[in-house]
């Protein structure tokens, strides 16, 4: 049995309307049915103060608001600061992954990626489902 | 300026020797040192190593006379007018044609999938795995978005340096770097994360995600 709440909520953030469809999509076939949508760091920030998520999924390069400057302020908010929050990102420079880190990510993916990490680094974050 | 130092020495030796021959009194060390004390007072204008560097000086001033004439043959106000900005446009509508394609495939492949819920099991799992692929391999206009970004923001920055030679050789009057061939980080440049966004990185380059999961182990 699984020990994941399928039905909780799960923001996606990304600048790229067709990686978010992509997102979504392989979220739907995992059984996450319950997803919304960001399309920037600001914007993405403004929904977790609104409402209560169990994870957050995002890219890096966005404007106005970076996912890692979206991270930064997800764990300097007492409220969202144990929120889980993976980034898929192209950005793929060890600098890169050891900056996410020391801003508190819980898992990076890099892109292009599959279906199977993705489902990999999921279950790493929030257990198994 | 034109100067003949080999003339100049000539003719004085001519005079210097004219002048032994009318003052036969006087010693011609004598006239050596007169000679040489006059030299000394007028060196800058008269040494040898002035002369050359004053030969350098207009070369110099030609070769830059010349660039310039090049330059504007060139007509750098149509590159950075015309023909990077359309580049850049050029490389936008490729990005968009690509979205607009991925969006109609995507599409297409919601509707096999939600098809593919009514068949039988076994058949469902073998389409869905296929339309798993395909939505993985649709990945692609994002990544290839951030490259042509890139591409984009190395055009805007040709721009500038070809508008910042022209200001170089005198053509600060020309217009400025135009606005368009807008890109991904467009108007990031102040941004605390700027220094790290790269987008993909070449095969050659970039890590792969095993290299990134040591990396993240090697914090616990």
């Amino acid at each position: 049995m699984s020990a994941v709440d399928m039905n909780m909520p799960i923001l996606i953030v990304d600048d790229y309307k067709t990686m978010l469809r992509i997102i979504r999509n392989l979220l739907k076939q995992l059984g996450f049915d319950n997803v919304d949508e960001a399309s920037d760091g600001s914007a993405a920030l403004q929904r977790l103060r609104d409402k209560a998520y169990g994870l957050v999924i995002s890219d890096w390069n966005m404007e106005p608001m970076s996912g890692l400057q979206l991270l930064k302020e997800v764990r300097a908010d007492s409220r969202l600061k144990d929120l889980p929050f993976v980034m898929i990102t192209a950005e793929s420079k060890s600098e890169n992954v050891i900056a996410a880190k020391q801003a508190g990510v819980t898992n990076y993916i890099v892109k292009p990626f599959n279906a199977a990490t993705l489902k990999t680094k999921l279950t790493a974050t929030i257990g198994n489902f | 300026m034109s100067v003949h130092p080999g003339n100049g020495a000539h003719d004085l030796e001519v005079r210097v020797t004219q002048l032994l021959k009318a003052r036969s009194e006087i010693e011609p060390r004598q006239l050596v040192e007169a000679v040489e004390a006059i030299m000394a007072t007028a060196q800058g204008d008269l040494s040898s190593a002035n002369l050359k560097l004053y030969a350098e000086i207009e070369s110099l001033a030609h070769y830059i006379q010349n660039a310039r004439a090049e330059i504007a043959s060139l007509r750098p106000d149509e590159i950075t007018d015309e023909h990077l900005p359309a580049a850049g446009e050029e490389l936008e509508a490729i990005v968009g044609a690509t979205e607009q394609a991925t969006n109609s495939i995507m599409e297409a492949v919601e509707a096999i999938e939600t098809v593919a819920a009514e068949l039988p099991p076994e058949q469902a799992e073998r389409i869905t795995a296929a339309v798993t692929s395909v939505y993985e391999a649709c990945g692609f206009q994002d990544i290839t978005g951030q490259r042509i970004s890139k591409v984009v923001n190395a055009l805007r920055h040709i721009e500038s340096k070809v508008q910042a030679l022209l200001v170089a050789f005198g053509g600060d009057s020309l217009p400025k770097p135009s606005a368009k061939g807008g890109s991904k980080r467009a108007d990031g440049k102040d941004r605390p994360d700027e220094h790290l966004m790269n987008g993909p990185q070449n095969a050659q380059a970039a890590i792969s995600q095993d290299d990134i999961d040591a990396l993240l182990a090697s914090f616990d």
